[in-house]
């Protein structure tokens, strides 16, 4: 078995395809995220799951000699940024593409599928 | 051909297929091939060939592997490798080999894979080219080649592509997969994108060989038929195709130049094509290339059925340039050339040299002149430019 981690592609703010859902379009998306992630646990997939604010809100920690240098984040502006994410575990590229792919069709947003190493 | 490499061809992807399914790793199944015919290439020209020469390559690769794992299996994973191997039965029956064949072909051009790189694996992998020789033929340097090979063959065991023949429900797509990479093999032997070779006779070779594989592994799949097909209907046409250097178009052609062999080869898989009534996109190329094969001269071409084939193509613009093309012949030039200028293909060579021709049919010099140079701007390739340049001094003033 191999982990991988399904990254949630979100379109940045100020790009032409961001879009803030209204709780109307939000409530949905939810029910089925919450239905495949049910879904996930029972086929013994589910490894660990979450939504992560925005990257405004992130603080970057550098390295700088015997010191930490604080500063005001994201690490990288982008025109996407990670918006969420799901490890699960699978036998297989094809497995883990799959859920990959239903994650696709509960979200709308694209999902990058990566292998964890070992 | 020698010897050594008349079996290292016909082997190279058999044993590899076989020994990734023993060892669970392309790589090293690789490695270990490579190392049998190393010792092949040192003792065949004194000791001679063996009696079966496809066995003897897996043993040696095997023993190889063997060899290579006890060396590094101390206190590692691949102490597991190495029980795997030890315990697979040495005789491998023919169908278990057909599957172990298969497997390479899906793995190698698995969709999560680029379209470059599954062209390349396959290559190398299936059909047993050197990685120079597909830099060559796909004019990028031999370190780019190398560099794409293995940052695939890494993808292929960090992401853990799966070694398998894809479940009933996912062959059609995943055939698409395999049946585009050996078409795409074709094409670039057919109209290299650069260089100075008209065609590439070695390449297109491949791609009917890759294709008869597949025909092979797949009878079952008219697809699998109409791709072969149209590669023997494509290659058919190569004697004539360039003459002295120079590209002949298809309506230019000496037709008796044609080879017989590959023609009706061709026809008759379109026959069989027909029969099964399960028709694809390549069978459909392939009929329309048989429509050709049937004409004597392109005056003669039944160009009512070229278009009525077109018709069943997804209409990309290169469909519908082609589908241009035979319409200007049943309907007139003007009628094409309305058609042509509806296409979004103003990076293509081949699309401003077909709006010159009609041009130039419809006696509008200046503007076939310019469609002309649009054309020569858009190719890099020597024998094409050649034909174009010929092509633009038929201009009159």
């Amino acid at each position: 078995m191999t982990q991988y981690l399904l990254s949630v592609v979100t379109p940045s703010a100020g790009t032409d395809e961001h879009q803030v859902p209204t709780p109307e379009q939000l409530a949905p998306i939810m029910a089925r995220v919450a239905a495949l992630q049910t879904e996930m646990r029972e086929a013994g997939a589910w490894v660990f799951a979450g939504g992560l604010e925005a990257p405004s809100t992130a603080t970057v920690l550098r390295p700088g000699g015997d010191d930490v240098l604080l500063v005001d984040g994201p690490f990288a502006e982008g025109k996407e940024y990670l918006g969420g994410f799901t490890v699960i575990e699978a036998p297989d590229l094809d497995a883990a593409l799959d859920w990959g792919r239903r994650t696709v069709a509960a979200i709308g947003l694209p999902i990058e599928v990566r292998p964890f190493v070992g | 051909m020698s010897p050594l490499e008349e079996v290292f061809r016909a082997e190279h992807g058999r044993a590899v297929a076989v020994l990734t399914r023993q060892l669970g790793s392309l790589d090293l199944a690789e490695e270990a091939v490579a190392e049998a015919f190393a010792v092949a290439a040192a003792t065949w020209p004194t000791r001679g060939v063996p009696p079966s020469p496809a066995g003897w390559v897996v043993t040696t690769a095997r023993n190889k592997a063997v060899d290579r794992l006890r060396r590094e299996a101390v206190g590692t994973a691949k102490t597991a490798q190495l029980a795997l191997l030890q315990a697979e039965p040495e005789v491998v029956d023919v169908g278990a080999v057909r599957d172990d064949q298969l497997r390479l072909l899906f793995t190698c051009c698995h969709p999560a894979l680029a379209p470059e790189a599954r062209v390349a694996l396959t290559l190398r992998m299936v059909a047993g080219l050197s990685t120079s020789a597909i830099a060559r033929a796909f004019l990028v340097p031999e370190a780019t080649m190398a560099a794409r090979i293995t940052r695939a063959k890494k993808k292929i065991a960090a992401a853990r592509i799966p070694y398998r023949v894809p479940e009933a429900v996912d062959l059609p797509a995943r055939l698409g997969s395999v049946l585009a990479v050996v078409a795409l093999v074709g094409t670039e032997a057919h109209s290299p994108a650069g260089g100075d070779e008209p065609t590439r006779d070695d390449l297109l070779d491949e791609a009917v060989r890759l294709a008869r594989l597949l025909v092979e592994l797949l009878p079952e799949e008219p697809e699998t038929l109409g791709l072969l097909a149209l590669l023997l209907l494509t290659a058919s046409r190569r004697p004539a195709r360039v003459v002295d250097g120079v590209l002949v178009p298809l309506d230019a052609q000496d037709r008796t130049r044609w080879s017989r062999v590959h023609l009706e080869e061709g026809q008759e898989l379109v026959r069989t094509c027909l029969r099964t009534g399960r028709p694809g996109p390549f069978q459909v190329q392939a009929a329309i290339a048989a429509v050709h094969a049937d004409a004597p001269t392109w005056a003669d071409t039944d160009w009512a059925q070229v278009v009525a084939l077109y018709d069943q193509l997804p209409a990309t613009p290169v469909v519908a340039l082609n589908r241009a093309v035979a319409v200007a012949e049943l309907d007139g030039p003007s009628v094409g050339l309305a058609l042509v200028d509806r296409i979004g293909l103003d990076r293509s060579p081949v699309f401003h040299a077909v709006r010159a021709d009609l041009l130039r049919r419809l006696d509008r010099p200046a503007e076939a002149a310019a469609a002309y140079a649009a054309a020569l701007n858009r190719t890099s390739n020597a024998a094409e430019r050649a034909d174009l340049e010929r092509r633009r001094s038929r201009l009159s003033g």
